[in-house]
């Protein structure tokens, strides 16, 4: 069924019992060409393209949970291009202009708003520092814009100017960067692929990988063997415990990332705006509410929830800010798991086991990266050669002297 | 969280700043020869910095009283629930590591690095 203003015209007049469910519930079949491990976002975007620019449709999505049940349903709906290694900034910028067109691709109503994203500077070496990534986000193709303390008060009157400790000195500005409806882009993926002959496979917990011969042949899962030629793994914060059934320990480690949502407040903040003497972002959703969030806890978690030391620091970067949300209530908080990498850098990649592939380590930075991880994965996966945009994101890269680390900070995850 | 220190009592967490899991202070040697580092142990040292266990249950973990006695804790905690098991002083765990060395000698940090099945999960020690 192809969603138009028509369709709705003609089901409202016939009391809406004419839709059709967004995609099937199948039985698994007994073999696949490739069987993605993981419903979510990228997974489900791996999908989609596999089956549309690799005519792939032979293909099974193995979700242990329900869709939209882990990051995909959690994030802070940013999309933006702003890194600045070449091995990264590329492959965001395909991400964002994939965006560009994705509800039209998906048919689909992602709310891909391109509000844009301010990224505020505070010294003098972080405007150097800004003036070098708008460099290479332009080199890369990307929107970039330098704003001097003027140029940001123009955009955000509202931004605390007379902050001693943290004087605002200008920002950068990304305006096709923005946010997106995440449920949205997870249904929109997932109604696409099914379209084309993927079966999504909910409650279909992946408990093992089969083996013959040291060549990866299919998935043990909860209902049962699946056999198929290539298996993809993108399960983002589960990745140790999934690839660790296949003997394979991996460069990350999973943290707990808190996100926080206010009550509904008038439109006041127009896009994206970062803080850049912590760690902090906030945006505004078209429900009222601001959207934003901060540094991770900081230690290994699986348990989707943080403590209350790093909600005091999130709202007391809010406030450092933005004074005016002093007054506003706190309506929700929530933790996802983080897999973190040992640069922060993500991976999409082969394993050393034939037909096994591996794709993670986004650290908290997945979402934007939902439809390039998706179209880079299924190059892989259907030619067994990395997309251009994603040649160095190897698994490799640390044995071979090249990691991608955009802050510099090293081999310590959670401070990527 | 609380860690109760073994000395200091219990203490918020947020006095702390973690480091991660407690294998890395089980450094790779040197070559005993003093010839420099071959294919092998850089693939050994590769291994110890960057590559994880990272469990989801229990984790024996390194925190850094960063706002207290500045001591180093191991501690035992679950993942998944955050519940602590228990709390040591890394010092006493050195200690009592450097005390009952590996049965058979042989180091218990000489982990191959792929194995022929293409993992690259450590031997077990034995």
């Amino acid at each position: 069924m192809r969603y138009s203003a028509l369709e709705i015209v003609k089901q409202g007049l016939t009391g809406n019992t004419g839709w059709t469910p967004a995609w099937r519930e199948p039985e698994p079949a007994a073999e696949y060409d490739v069987v993605i491990v993981g419903g979510g976002g990228h997974g489900l975007a791996t999908a989609h393209y596999l089956a549309r620019e690799h005519g792939v449709h032979d293909v099974a999505v193995c979700e242990r949970g329900w869709i939209g049940n882990g990051n995909i349903g959690r994030n802070t709906t940013i999309v933006r291009s702003n890194y600045l290694q070449p091995g990264n900034q590329p492959f965001y910028e395909l991400s964002v202009r994939l965006w560009e067109g994705l509800e039209q691709d998906l048919n689909y109503n992602a709310m891909f708003s391109q509000r844009g994203i301010l990224n505020l500077s505070h010294s003098d070496a972080q405007r150097d520092q800004q003036v070098r990534r708008a460099n290479a986000m332009l080199m890369s193709g990307a929107d970039a814009v330098l704003l001097d303390r003027a140029g940001v008060k123009r955009l955000c009157p509202y931004l605390d100017f007379d902050n001693a400790r943290f004087p605002i000195r200008g920002g950068l500005w990304q305006a096709r960067a923005g946010t997106a409806r995440h449920d949205a882009v997870a249904w929109g993926y997932a109604r696409a692929a099914d379209e084309r002959g993927v079966d999504i496979l909910q409650n279909t917990e992946v408990t093992g990988f089969l083996m013959e011969d040291g060549r990866c042949v299919g998935v043990e899962t909860a209902r049962g063997r699946i056999r198929a030629k290539k298996v993809a793994v993108c399960v983002a914060g589960s990745s140790s415990r999934v690839m660790e059934l296949a003997g394979m320990r991996l460069p990350i480690e999973s943290h707990v990332l808190q996100a926080f949502v206010s009550e509904g407040l008038k439109p006041t903040v127009p896009g994206v705006v970062t803080f850049g003497a912590g760690h902090f972002y906030v945006s505004q959703s078209d429900k009222g509410g601001l959207v934003f969030g901060g540094n991770l806890d900081g230690y290994n978690s699986y348990a989707s929830r943080g403590n209350l030391p790093l909600a005091e620091e999130v709202c007391g970067e809010a406030m450092a800010v933005m004074p005016m949300v002093g007054r506003a209530k706190l309506l929700r908080s929530w933790g996802g798991v983080m897999d973190m990498s040992m640069d922060g850098s993500p991976f999409i990649d082969r394993t050393g086991i034939p037909g096994l592939y591996f794709n993670g380590g986004w650290c908290y930075g997945g979402f934007k990266a939902t439809p390039a991880s998706g179209f880079c994965y299924a190059h892989l996966i259907a030619t067994d050669t990395p997309h251009e945009t994603a040649t160095a994101m190897r698994l490799d890269r640390f044995l071979s002297g090249a990691p991608l680390d955009e802050n510099g900070h090293g081999a310590q995850p959670n401070l990527h | 969280m609380i860690i109760d220190h073994p000395l200091l009592g219990p203490r918020d967490a947020s006095e702390f700043v973690y480091l991660g899991d407690a294998l890395s202070m089980e450094r790779p040697g040197v070559p005993a020869t003093g010839e420099p580092p071959g294919e092998a142990d850089i693939r050994v040292m590769h291994d110890h910095v960057h590559l994880r266990d990272n469990p989801a249950g229990l984790l024996r973990e390194l925190w850094f009283h960063e706002q207290g006695d500045r001591s180093w804790l191991v501690v035992t905690r679950d993942t998944r629930t955050h519940r602590i098991e228990r709390v040591e002083l890394a010092r006493d765990v050195a200690l009592a590591r450097a005390a009952s060395p590996a049965v058979d000698g042989a180091s218990d940090l000489a982990h191959p690095a792929v194995r022929e099945d293409g993992s690259n999960r450590p031997e077990p020690r034995r």
